[in-house]
């Protein structure tokens, strides 16, 4: 009998039918990828494997069967022995799934003392076995720290750890280097394949991204509205997909190879920093985010700014924009100082659900920047309100809508709505599609394209995804630390990085084929054995 | 020294900061607004010769903060003072001398603080159970009948007056069913058993009242807890729902509780008012009512502060404890 045998399974929350029909093998020791959207049924299927759905007021049909239990006719007793003993579930968000007041090493001991019967002693011991297997140095002592004092490549480890303890036949990765940055991304994914290897468990991981996908997994199932679109060995997939669906999500993917297109940067420099610098804290604390940056940028062409959490990439964007004063340095608009907020100079948020009061509609949020420049004629706001909203593709009748009624995408198009509504010459675009599903941010990105072409904008891209960024810019930043280590036209730093961070994060990057996968796999490898 | 150790100096050197503007202030309202504090500390009875000698007596004719340094030396290291009939020394802390109780105020508070500190600490550790457990079971079943008969009961609790749930209590226990005697109050010392018999009445009528707030602060950080992902870790671990609920979703509401139970205690040293009245127990409160009602000015001072204190300290304490539950804090 396989490993995973799901027959013809549907669940349905209320009146929603989230996954449809579905049908599909796992033998032991395998890998397979649920890809798809986000809606798509991806994780309610992982969640149907445990049979978490029970008591939950979902209602499932067809059959189940993991690791030799029967889900759907399990009983409670059966179900929790299958749970993290037979089959064991690392989540999306590492930080939000520990419990804060434990230490790491505890709550290892814990799930691993439900299903053994061990004392605690032996428990515990278990707990720095497994976070030594997945890397954590020093674990006997790092055992005893809580999540708050761990990285979230760490955090991601211990939950791997957690899942390793009762050495399962199946490990359930749902988007497990999601909330990850690249370079981590790489060492989670690296882990996950070594980690196979050497207890031959099978694989099934949930993830959005082809890429993580073809990096880690032998086969794919791409998803779509809870049936199956298209299944069958990743290479077969991703290299000639036979449903339009899955060319369409392909063709969507921003590659990291690719270099921009239709270019309209000049040389006039409209935006300027010399010598930036921002410190948080007073004293001996004092941190500086950014530390010593000087950048310009040009009309009509777009700056793109890389680099991972804590790379201060945030911090330079809000001080560009006047939302947050330089310690030291000057930011110039135009060859003239200015401080304060410059409505020539805009923004646009990472997150388009909490940078939308929800209990405004749209159309005044976005007649805000109208409002504060002392507009007071509402015809007038109304009229160009209006025009805003069809001009990012959206109606002029979402005027009195909320922004609850709108889906991912089309918030973030209300918020460069109400960027725009300034009439800016540079927009900073803060992570602008990173919360976006790749279709949707295709869109997003191509109608921002169309603005700058339109309206002769200069565009600061932050984002912390490599491929993106080359989709989108004409010279590149990249960041690490507060400062900027390496800074040129896009094609030049992308295919040949002269600084090491910029190769290691450039080496990071999931390959949509899995031989070339493979390959960087084996470099990295080297690099770190070296 | 250890992040938390230094953590737990700050809050409580911060606390100090605190009642030292609190005594400032309060010094400022009885002696330096408008009207005469000799009359008023020598109390209504007296003769002008009587309120004259007061006035030197209290050092009125200096300036203000020499009368302040003054206070403050009594305070921290005692002072002489005149009771009209001749000079006592009056021990650190010193708060000043009721010329109308014939007695230092610091003894007059010392007798009373047994009382409150027995009917604030006993109500707490009532209304906390009372409380958590109400708590609890509305959470588990929550949407449920329980929880909505739970929320009437304990809102009923919060919404009628002490005195009445004081007089019904009585009513029931003591007139009719005859289970518990008439509350009077028994010093501890005096005797441990009827100490407790007697303060059962008074410590459930508060706990009644405060364990409604305790009530929905669990419940409310259940069933948070209870939608958070690390919860659904452990279902998805197979750890059992009775663990999940006692080690992992109780433990969120612990912080929440300690801070609100810290405020509740420091409050109830001062505003038990009702309750020591209604059971004739000699405590804080009511000698507050009483010297208010008397205008024994030294005596309101003395009892503002000390109850001032009581907050501050317990908020620092407070502070520090939910340091401990929650080591999270020490870092932000």
């Amino acid at each position: 009998m396989s490993l995973v045998e799901v027959t013809d399974l549907t669940v349905e929350f209320g009146s929603l039918r989230a996954v449809d029909g579905l049908s599909f093998r796992l033998e032991r020791g395998a890998a397979l990828a649920l890809v798809g959207e986000s809606g798509s049924g991806k994780s309610t299927v992982a969640s149907a494997l445990l049979g978490l759905h029970h008591g939950t007021g979902a209602r499932v049909g067809g059959s189940v069967h993991v690791a030799g239990t029967d889900v759907q006719g399990a009983s409670d007793e059966e179900l929790r022995r299958l749970r993290g003993g037979k089959a064991a579930m690392v989540f999306q968000d590492p930080l939000s799934s520990l419990d804060p007041y434990y230490a790491i090493g505890d709550q290892i001991a814990e799930v691993y003392r439900v299903h053994t019967r061990a004392s605690r002693r032996a428990a515990r011991a278990r707990a720095v076995e497994v976070l030594e297997q997945v890397g954590i140095p020093d674990a006997r002592r790092r055992a005893r720290s809580r999540p708050h004092e761990f990285s979230g490549g760490m955090r991601q480890r211990a939950l791997i750890a957690m899942a390793l303890a009762c050495e399962p036949d199946l490990l359930i990765a749902d988007e497990p280097t999601t909330a990850l940055d690249v370079t981590v991304q790489a060492q989670i994914l690296d882990l996950l394949h070594t980690l196979r290897e050497e207890t031959g468990m099978g694989l099934l991981l949930v993830t959005h991204d082809v890429g993580v996908a073809a990096e880690s997994v032998d086969e794919v199932l791409v998803m779509r509205h809870g049936r199956v679109v298209e299944h069958g060995r990743v290479s077969a997939v991703l290299g000639s997909p036979s449903h339009a669906y899955t060319r369409e999500l392909l063709g969507a993917v921003p590659r990291v190879d690719v270099p921009r297109t239709g270019s309209q940067a000049t040389d006039e420099v409209v935006l300027e920093a010399t010598g930036v610098r921002r410190e948080f804290g007073r004293g001996k604390r004092a941190l500086a985010a950014v530390d010593d940056v000087s950048l310009t940028i040009r009309r009509g062409e777009t700056l793109g700014i890389v680099g991972e959490s804590g790379s201060g990439k945030t911090t330079l964007g809000r001080m560009l924009v006047g939302l947050l004063e330089p310690t030291a340095g000057a930011i110039r608009y135009e060859g003239q100082a200015h401080t304060g907020v410059n409505p020539a100079v805009q923004m646009v948020f990472q997150d388009p659900v909490s940078s939308l009061n929800p209990r405004r509609s749209v159309g005044e949020s976005i007649a805000d920047p109208l409002r504060a420049r002392g507009e007071r004629d509402e015809g007038r706001i109304r009229r160009r309100v209006t025009e805003l909203l069809e001009r990012v593709g959206l109606e002029g009748a979402h005027y009195g809508r909320y922004p609850h009624e709108f889906s991912g995408g089309q918030r973030q198009r209300v918020g460069i709505a109400r960027a725009l509504a300034a009439d800016p010459h540079v927009i900073v675009c803060d992570e602008p599609v990173s919360a976006l599903d790749v279709t949707t941010q295709a869109q997003v990105v191509a109608l921002l394209g169309e603005l700058q072409k339109e309206l002769g904008l200069a565009l600061v891209f932050v984002a912390h995804d490599l491929a993106v960024v080359r989709q989108v810019s004409d010279r590149v930043a990249v960041m690490r630390k507060g400062r900027v280590v390496e800074e040129g036209p896009a094609d030049e730093v992308y295919d040949s990085p002269q600084d090491p961070y910029t190769k290691q994060l450039l080496a990071a990057v999931p390959a949509l084929d899995p031989e070339v996968a493979a390959r960087r796999r084996a470099a990295r490898r080297e690099l770190a054995a070296a | 020294m250890t992040l938390f150790a230094r953590f737990a100096l700050r809050r409580l050197l911060g606390a100090l900061l605190v009642l030292l503007v609190l005594s400032i202030v309060i010094y400022a309202l009885f002696y330096v607004l408008p009207g005469d504090p000799a009359r008023l500390a020598c109390g209504p009875k007296c003769t002008t010769a009587q309120v004259d000698q007061v006035r030197a007596q209290l050092g009125l004719g200096h300036p203000v903060y020499v009368q302040y340094a003054h206070f403050l030396q009594g305070l921290f290291a005692g002072t002489d003072i005149s009771t009209g009939v001749g000079t006592e020394h009056c021990g650190a802390p010193c708060l000043g001398f009721s010329y109308q109780n014939g007695e230092q105020v610091t003894s007059l508070l010392a007798q009373r603080l047994p009382a409150t500190a027995s009917l604030a600490l006993g109500a707490m550790v009532l209304w906390l159970i009372l409380g958590i457990a109400t708590g609890l079971l509305s959470a588990l079943r929550h949407g449920g009948l329980t929880e909505r008969v739970l929320t009437a009961l304990t809102l009923a609790g919060n919404a009628v007056p002490v005195f009445i749930i004081g007089i019904l209590l009585m009513l029931l226990f003591v007139s009719v069913l005859g289970w518990l005697p008439f509350p009077s109050y028994v010093p501890l010392t005096d005797d441990p058993e009827q100490w407790a018999w007697n303060l059962v009445l008074p410590w459930l009528s508060l706990a009644i009242l405060e364990s409604a707030k305790y009530s929905r602060l669990t419940r409310s950080s259940l069933l948070e807890t209870l939608a958070e992902d690390h919860v659904r870790t452990f279902r998805a671990y197979g750890v059992r729902e009775r663990s999940i609920i006692g080690r992992h979703a109780l433990r969120g509401a612990v912080p929440p509780i300690i801070a609100l139970s810290a405020l509740d205690l420091g409050t109830m040293f001062g505003s038990a008012v009702l309750t020591e009245s209604l059971f004739g127990i000699p405590g804080l409160g009511k000698s507050l009512v009483d010297s208010v009602r008397t205008e024994d000015l030294p005596v309101v001072v003395g009892l503002v502060l000390v109850t001032g204190f009581f907050v501050v300290l317990a908020n620092a304490v407070a502070d520090v404890l939910y340091a401990v539950a929650d080591r999270r804090v020490v870092l932000a």
